[in-house]
C-alpha cells in the first residue's frame, strides 16, 4: 500500500471515527487506559452466545490510536469470539514484526509500519490489547 | 543566558519541557563524576580523610541551600529523594500527628498529584475534611477567594507557589501573612518556582517549603525538605535505620540523631547531593531575578509569535511564569508534540500530573512549553515555524 494511501485512511478514521460514541445499558464495558501516555478510551461490548454482535468506543487519543481503534471495531464486529481473537493476534503479531496473515486484518495493514516508530508501539495496540484481555476472559 | 554551563547541548536539540526536568550543568556533572571517581565514600565516617572530605562536600550543600531560599539555619534544611517523597514526609511525619477528626486542609485544583493524594489518604484515615479554594476566571488562587474558603476548623493551606500547569505564581507573602494570623500552618510547594524565582522562607514566613534537585538543574532523585526547626522537632521520622540515630540497645530503646540528620537514614544520595551543590552556585551566581526576568522575557515573546498563528490557542496568556499551554486547534496534544519532535523540539503533552484541571480549564490535553535558562528567542523562533508549518499538515511525516 502506498504512503499517501495509508495515510487517508487514517486520517480519514480519526477524523470520523466509526463506532464512535458510548451507548450503555446492556452493554459490557471495558477501559483501555494507557499508563505511559495520555490516550483514554471506554470500549463497550456485546456478545450473544459466542459471537461479537457489536463493539464501539469513546475517549481522547492521538490519530493513531483512535482510527486503529475504529477499524478495529469494523474488522471484528459481527465475527465470533475465536475469530476475533485471531483477527487481534495476527495485528499484535505485526505490530510486533512477527509473521502474520495479511488476509486477515483489511484496512488495519495500514498500521504495517508502525514498528519503525517505537514510540506509537503502545499507541497502536492499546485498545487491541484491552480487547484481547477481555475476550480472554470468555 | 549569561553561563557557559550548557555549552556541551545539543544545538539540534530544543528542549522546552524543563517543568519536567531540566538538563545538567558542566559543573553539575564533573562534581558528581568527581565524587564517584575520587572519593567515592561514606559519610559519617570521618576516620579517613576520603570519608571527611564527602562528609564536608555534602553539607557544603546544606550550606548553600540554606542560603538560597534565605533559611536562618542550615540544620532546616533536610535532603530526600525530590517533591514527592518532600510531602509525604511532611504529610505523614507531622501533620498526621497534630492533625484531628473534622479538621480541614485546604488546597487548589491546580495542585500536582503529589500534594493532593497524601492529603486524600490522611484524610480518609484522620477523618479529615479537604476543601478547595475556587479559582477566579484566568485560574488563579486570590487571597479573598482564601479567606472565604477557610474556616475555624482549617489547620493547613498547601499549595504551589507557581503551579506545573497554567504556571501562575501565588503571593506567599499575603497568604502566610493572613493565615499566620489564623494560626494556620503553611505548606509550599515550590517544585515549579525554586529555579525561577526568588523565595526567601522567612520574609515569606512559609512554615514547610518543598522541592526537587532535577528540576532546578541538579540530579534526579535528590530533593529538599525546609521546615522552621519548632515544627521539625515535632516531626516523626518515617524511616529508621542507619545514620539517624544515636543509640539503642537491647531493652528496646532507642534515641535518635538531632534534626534533620534524623530525616536522613540510610546512606543518602551523596552524589546527589555534592551534585546539587554545584547546581545552587550556579543559580545564586546568575541571580533569581535575572533569571525570572530572562524567562518573563521568552514566555512574552513567544506568546506574541504564538498569537499570529490563527490555528493556535493560547491557553494560559494572561498568566505571569515561565509556562505556555497550547493546542493547534483541533488536534490532539500528543499528535502536535510527536509532530514538533521531528523537528528535535521537546514540548510535553497530556494533563501534566494535575488531574483536575480539566475541570478547570475545560480541555483535557494540551501542549506545554516551560522554559529554562538554556532556552532561547532562536529557538522560539524554531518552534513557531515549526507550528505555522504543521498548520496545513500536522501529520505529515508522522503516520
Amino acid at each position: 500500500m502506498n504512503s499517501d494511501l495509508r495515510r487517508e485512511i487514517i486520517l480519514e478514521h480519526n477524523q470520523h471515527p466509526k463506532h464512535f460514541g458510548l451507548v450503555g445499558n446492556d452493554f459490557e464495558k471495558i477501559k483501555a487506559n494507557n499508563t505511559s501516555c495520555i490516550d483514554q478510551f471506554d470500549l463497550e461490548i456485546k456478545i450473544v452466545g459466542d459471537k461479537l454482535i457489536d463493539l464501539h468506543f469513546a475517549g481522547e487519543g492521538c490519530a493513531i490510536s483512535k482510527s486503529t481503534t475504529s477499524i478495529m471495531c469494523d474488522l471484528v464486529i459481527g465475527k465470533s469470539i475465536d475469530e476475533a481473537k485471531k483477527i487481534i493476534n495476527n495485528y499484535l503479531a505485526m505490530i510486533s514484526e512477527r509473521p502474520y496473515d495479511k488476509e486477515l486484518l483489511d484496512e488495519a495493514i495500514v498500521f504495517s509500519e508502525v514498528y519503525k516508530q517505537p514510540n506509537r508501539i503502545t499507541c497502536a495496540t492499546l485498545t487491541w490489547s484491552a480487547l484481547s484481555e477481555y475476550l480472554e476472559t470468555k | 543566558m549569561d553561563t557557559n554551563e550548557f555549552n556541551y547541548l545539543n544545538p539540534q536539540i530544543m528542549y522546552f519541557d524543563n517543568g519536567a526536568t531540566t538538563f545538567k550543568p558542566q559543573s553539575m556533572i564533573e562534581a558528581t563524576a568527581d565524587y564517584y571517581a575520587n572519593f567515592s565514600t561514606n559519610i559519617h565516617r570521618g576516620d579517613y580523610d576520603l570519608s571527611l572530605k564527602a562528609e564536608l562536600a555534602y553539607e557544603n550543600t546544606r550550606e548553600l541551600v540554606a542560603h538560597l531560599i534565605k533559611a536562618k539555619n542550615k540544620q532546616e534544611i533536610i535532603f530526600t529523594s525530590g517533591t514527592t517523597e518532600g510531602i509525604n514526609m511532611i504529610v505523614e511525619g507531622f501533620f498526621k500527628q497534630i492533625l484531628k477528626e473534622r479538621d480541614e486542609i485546604v488546597l487548589t485544583l491546580t495542585e500536582h498529584a503529589s500534594n493532593i493524594l497524601p492529603w486524600y489518604r490522611l484524610s480518609d484515615e484522620l477523618g479529615l475534611t479537604i476543601k478547595f479554594i475556587p479559582l477566579n476566571e484566568s485560574n488563579e488562587v486570590t487571597l479573598e477567594a482564601l479567606k472565604h474558603t477557610i474556616t475555624n476548623k482549617t489547620k493547613v493551606v498547601s499549595l504551589a507557589h507557581i503551579t506545573n500547569t497554567i504556571g501562575d505564581i501565588r503571593d506567599i507573602k499575603a497568604i502566610s501573612e493572613y493565615l499566620h494570623e489564623q494560626g494556620i500552618y503553611l505548606l509550599v510547594d515550590a517544585a515549579q518556582s525554586i529555579a525561577h524565582t526568588k523565595i526567601d522562607v522567612i520574609d515569606m514566613d512559609i512554615d514547610f517549603l518543598i522541592f526537587s534537585g532535577h528540576k532546578m538543574y541538579g540530579p534526579t532523585g535528590t530533593g529538599v525538605v525546609y521546615g522552621k526547626m519548632p515544627y521539625l522537632k515535632k516531626m516523626q521520622p518515617l524511616i529508621l535505620g542507619g545514620g539517624m540515630n544515636d543509640e539503642f540497645d537491647e531493652s528496646g530503646d532507642y534515641t535518635l540523631k538531632p534534626v534533620p540528620y534524623c530525616f536522613e537514614a540510610g546512606t543518602p544520595n551523596i552524589a546527589g547531593v555534592i551534585g546539587l551543590g554545584k547546581s545552587v552556585e550556579m543559580l545564586l551566581k546568575i541571580g533569581l531575578l535575572k533569571i525570572e526576568g530572562y524567562e518573563r522575557d521568552l514566555r512574552e515573546y513567544a506568546i506574541e509569535k504564538l498569537k499570529m498563528l490563527p490555528h493556535i490557542v493560547i491557553y494560559n496568556e494572561h498568566n505571569a511564569g515561565h509556562t505556555i499551554l497550547f493546542n493547534i486547534k483541533d488536534v490532539f496534544a500528543q499528535d502536535t508534540a510527536i509532530y514538533l519532535n521531528q523537528f528535535g523540539i521537546c514540548v510535553r503533552a497530556g494533563s501534566h500530573c494535575a488531574k483536575m484541571m480539566p475541570k478547570v480549564l475545560g480541555i483535557k490535553n494540551t501542549c506545554r512549553i516551560t522554559f529554562g535558562i538554556y532556552n532561547t528567542k532562536s529557538q522560539i523562533d524554531f518552534l513557531v515555524k515549526a507550528l505555522a508549518q504543521g498548520a496545513d499538515d500536522v501529520y505529515g511525516d508522522v503516520i
